[in-house]
């Protein structure tokens, strides 16, 4: 089947989609953007973590034709959203539609992501050492930097429940801890 | 395989009607579960995301009509008053992505003995909305609902629309065993209500049974206990051994197994201290409720 939906603000067409096929699936595999991580398949890890109409979800858990019509963040657009996002808020920096429509959903590379530009939750990873291996770390992104916009000023707890999905196994948990306080942080501040 | 996309109740009822061996999808945390894995390859999926009535809730005189696909994350957020217990047990389901996704329709569907809104429902006392096209609208008591290790009463061509659950008209409390705070499945969980206006306690047992079940005898005991004993009135601490006699006729009312999660004395053991302790935290709740009425008048 064939499944229309948006990612990163782009529209995109999957096709020859198999009925039983994940989003995670088309994602990697259809629309060439392996941020979101394959791990358990079974909601325990949280390394597919997406983005469903604003919602954060196991992208491993949603059917491909669940997704049709509806609209799709991954890690490769958190910079564009989080810089979307601030801009709303200010109301500053308009962006024409010509330029949204033009974002593309890949980031700057598709493979890599090298080159583009980095939301504050994601620096804030880099500069605390919260990346080991990094196969958590989209996930955790993903789900920190919606923490963060429901949530500007979050307790230790509001943190730990709200990344309670998302497993690391280089057990790099208070590297994480202090990257999202540091995010918190700069993001209350205004940086 | 194929995949239906019903844009209304009507017609995911339709096509229920037309291809019975359809498996009903809407958080899909338990079905893409079976997928992924290759445990399943149904025929047909019906996807249920689109039908948004399933997404809604009233709340009437007596009871919520939660419809079967509201997210426990709405559960925990909007209906903590009216269904306390149930808001709790949200809270010890999974994740936060998976609360996003997953309803009480889905675990009633699922019918695991450990699908984690059971005993709660059980203890609130519930009655399950399900429909089909040929046969209209029928209420399921909860009691009746479960049927076997994940079987329930649902007719081939019926799907479950809502579930109608009594408000809290008393203290409602819910406990869950396992290893960690997120992210497990119940090795064993207990539920308990009390409800003042009856003066009846219900319990819900999970995951220490075939299927979800009540602790009829530890209810009967305890309804009896506080009756006699003018409990209700008094607001006195319920005796200890009175507790003690319903926390052992809880785990009584177990018929548990030994697998991977836990054993099964360790669960007819654990459900009794969790029968005691929310029947303690439940009572004071109750008395300190009363002492602040009598306070007021």
């Amino acid at each position: 089947m064939r499944v229309n939906f948006t990612v990163n603000g782009r529209p995109q067409e999957a096709d020859d989609v198999w009925e039983g096929e994940s989003l995670l699936y088309v994602l990697r595999e259809r629309l060439g953007l392996p941020g979101s991580k394959n791990a358990c398949e079974q909601g325990e890890c949280g390394s597919c973590t997406v983005r469903l109409d604003g919602v954060p979800v196991c992208s491993c858990l949603v059917a491909a034709g669940q997704a049709e019509g509806r609209e799709v963040v991954t890690v490769e657009g958190l910079a564009d959203y989080a810089k979307q996002r601030s801009c709303g808020d200010s109301g500053s920096c308009g962006t024409t539609p010509d330029e949204a429509g033009s974002r593309q959903a890949e980031g700057t590379d598709s493979q890599t992501g090298e080159g583009g530009e980095l939301s504050p939750v994601q620096q804030a990873f880099i500069d605390a050492g919260a990346v080991q291996c990094g196969f958590c770390t989209p996930g955790l992104l993903v789900a920190a930097d919606e923490m963060l916009e429901r949530n500007p000023s979050p307790s230790d707890a509001d943190i730990r429940e709200a990344l309670s999905g998302n497993l690391c196994r280089c057990t790099g948990y208070e590297k994480i801890m202090d990257a999202v306080r540091l995010a918190a942080a700069r993001q209350s501040e205004g940086v | 395989m194929d995949f239906l996309r019903p844009a209304s109740w009507e017609e995911a009822l339709a096509a229920k009607a037309e291809h019975p061996t359809a498996v009903p999808i809407a958080g899909g945390t338990d079905v893409m579960v079976e997928i992924n894995f290759d445990h399943r390859r149904p025929e047909y999926l019906l996807d249920l995301n689109r039908v948004g009535d399933l997404y809604e809730w009233e709340v009437g005189e007596d009871t919520v009509r939660l419809g079967a696909s509201v997210p426990y994350t709405r559960i925990m957020e909007n209906l903590r008053a009216e269904l306390p217990g149930l808001a709790l047990a949200s809270h010890t389901v999974a994740s936060p992505q998976i609360r996003n996704r997953g309803g009480v329709g889905g675990n009633l569907g699922t019918a695991s003995p450990a699908g984690d809104a059971h005993p709660a429902l059980l203890a609130a006392g519930a009655d399950v909305e399900v429909e089909s096209a040929a046969r209209g609208t029928r209420l399921v008591p909860i009691d009746a609902f479960y049927t076997g290790v994940k079987r329930n009463a649902l007719e081939p061509d019926e799907l479950i629309r809502a579930v109608h659950i009594k408000k809290a008209d008393g203290p409602q409390q819910y406990s869950k065993v396992g290893t960690r705070n997120a992210m497990v499945i119940a090795v064993c969980a207990f539920g308990l209500a009390l409800h003042p206006a009856t003066r009846t306690v219900r319990t819900g047992i999970g995951s220490a049974a075939p299927t979800p079940v009540r602790a009829k005898a530890a209810e009967e005991f305890l309804n009896a206990a506080l009756e006699e004993g003018g409990f209700w009135d008094n607001g006195k601490i319920v005796t200890p051994s009175v507790a003690k006699r319903f926390a052992e006729l809880c785990s009584g009312a177990c018929n548990p197994i030994d697998d991977v999660r836990g054993t099964a004395s360790y669960r007819r053991h654990a459900v009794g201290v969790m029968a005691r302790r929310t029947l303690t935290w439940t009572w004071e709740s109750y008395r300190g409720t009363r002492r602040a009425t009598e306070g007021a008048a």
